[in-house]
């Protein structure tokens, strides 16, 4: 067995947290696309459409992320596709985060007050120039904090991408440990690894509600 | 010809008959006030009158043209009948005068350079011509309507409804307001205002309609209508806020 010195740990642990800040920022990206045209689906008049996004939102937000990324791996490789752990956890992560995102910007736009609907309505705007030019303007302020706060629990959630072989922070963790036998050193840096990149996005969420509500604009 | 002409207005909600019936014709450049009891229908006839509300029965005409039904987009509508409620609604993330062009720059496309001018125009009607880059939360509650209310007129309509707009104000506010409204009624323009104000109503308005049960119970010029009611109802009502 060879000697690890704690360079080699943490150098292996960031060569390894690469992948968990790139495999966020496709969850984060994709998750924000398809959630995005989620919620303006969702706020449409079609009532099938508003009950399956409903449907879909209430599935991915009333089970285990786990069990996600599991159906993700085995099930396609179940039915026939040879998906890789990057497919699988990219894929798994993305719908996760565009659920939690749907609901969290529908929330913030309902969180409007109908009030703007009727000024701009009486101004003779329609549906869709009322969206673009006076609730989501109004709703994209509200819905930043919590957008940044959510940005935490992806970056958590990556964590569990490593059940299915993906190599990123955890897993690199789990190996290094198989090889080095320093539990303790090794996750307290794998936990340190992930503190780092969570607690600025916490404190920056804070930080913009904090100004939000200050600035009176609710 | 008259410029608002309503005819057999009916509305109501689920078993709650709001409107039995209004009839009321409206000459261009009449100041119209609408007074009454709380729940005797008076904004439900306005937002019927620009078509918020759909009636069930009867028929709105402005000028020519048949207000209801579909006949109108709101974009058309917007053009022909302006409103102004108690709650001011400014758009918040918008400065004043992003407030008062809106509609004219997305609605009825004007070039940006003549929105702006138009915008200049109906701002200084209201005399918030230098508040024009201010954000709402920055105005009091009278300045607000102020913008609220050259935000309507920045359609250009042909009436302007105002729904109680001085009722949500701070009571040294609520005179800038109805001296706004005072200097419109003198440019000529058609107003149908829903007050408590009743000195206002009695000074500023041409005729006043006194709304008692969803229907209109008695109407008259202000002098006689304040000074003689008919009814027992109006005598009662003017005792009660006088
Ligand atoms: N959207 C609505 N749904 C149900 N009832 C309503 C609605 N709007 C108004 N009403 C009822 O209609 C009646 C008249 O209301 P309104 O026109 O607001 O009276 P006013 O403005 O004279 O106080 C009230 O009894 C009110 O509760
Ligand atoms: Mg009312």
């Amino acid at each position: 067995m060879t000697d690890f010195t704690l360079w080699d740990i943490v150098r292996n642990l960031l060569l390894a947290g690469r992948w968990t800040v790139v495999l966020s920022l496709i969850a984060f990206a994709g998750g924000a696309a398809v959630g995005l045209v989620l919620t303006l689906l969702r706020m449409g008049g079609f009532k099938p459409i508003r009950w399956l996004i409903r449907l879909y939102v209430d599935v991915f937000q009333g089970t285990p992320l786990l069990m996600q990324l599991f159906l993700a791996y085995f099930g396609a490789a179940a039915l026939g596709f040879d998906v890789s752990a990057w497919t699988a956890a990219s894929l798994a992560l993305t719908l996760f985060t565009s659920a939690f995102l749907c609901d969290i910007w529908r929330g913030c736009i309902e969180a409007v007050p109908s009030g703007q609907w009727q000024a701009s309505r009486v101004l003779g705007l329609n549906y869709l120039q009322s969206m673009r030019h006076v609730i989501l303007p109004q709703a994209l302020r509200l819905a930043v904090p919590p957008t940044v706060g959510f940005s935490v629990q992806v970056i958590k959630g990556t964590a569990l991408a490593s059940v299915i072989g993906f190599v990123e922070l955890t897993k690199a963790g789990t190996m290094l440990n198989n090889a080095a036998f320093a539990p303790f050193t090794i996750f307290a840096l794998v936990a340190l690894g992930y503190f780092i990149l969570c607690y600025p996005l916490s404190r920056y969420a804070r930080y913009l509600e904090k100004r939000l509500y200050g600035a009176g604009i609710r | 010809m008259a410029l608002v002409s309503v005819k057999d207005l009916h509305k109501s909600f689920g078993d709650l008959e709001v409107l039995k019936g209004i009839d009321l014709e409206i000459e261009s450049g009449e100041v119209v006030a609408v007074i009454g009891r709380s729940g005797s229908g008076k904004s439900t006839f306005l937002r019927c009158l620009n078509q918020l509300e759909q009636h069930d029965w009867g028929t709105i005409h402005l000028a020519d043209q048949r207000l209801d039904g579909t006949a109108m987009s709101p974009g058309e509508l917007s053009q022909n009948v302006g409103i102004v409620f108690q709650s001011f609604n400014l758009f918040p993330h918008k400065t004043v005068v992003e407030n008062v062009m809106l509609a004219p720059l997305v609605v009825k496309q004007t070039p940006r350079a003549e929105a702006r001018k138009i915008a200049e125009e109906v701002l200084d009607k209201v005399g918030m011509l230098e508040k024009i880059d201010a954000y709402p939360a920055q105005l009091s509650g009278g300045q607000q309507q102020r913008v609220a209310i050259a935000r309507a007129l920045a359609m250009d309509p042909k009436v302007l409804l105002c729904d109680e707009v001085t009722s949500a104000l701070d009571p040294e506010l609520v005179g800038e307001v109805l001296l706004v409204l005072e200097s419109l009624a003198k440019e000529g323009m058609t107003l149908i205002l829903v007050t408590h104000e009743m000195k206002f109503a009695r000074d500023v308005s041409h005729r006043v309609v006194f709304m008692h049960q969803g229907r209109i119970h008695e109407s008259g010029d202000p002098q006689t209508l304040f000074t003689q009611p008919k009814t027992p109802e109006l005598a009662q009502f003017i005792a009660s806020v006088l």
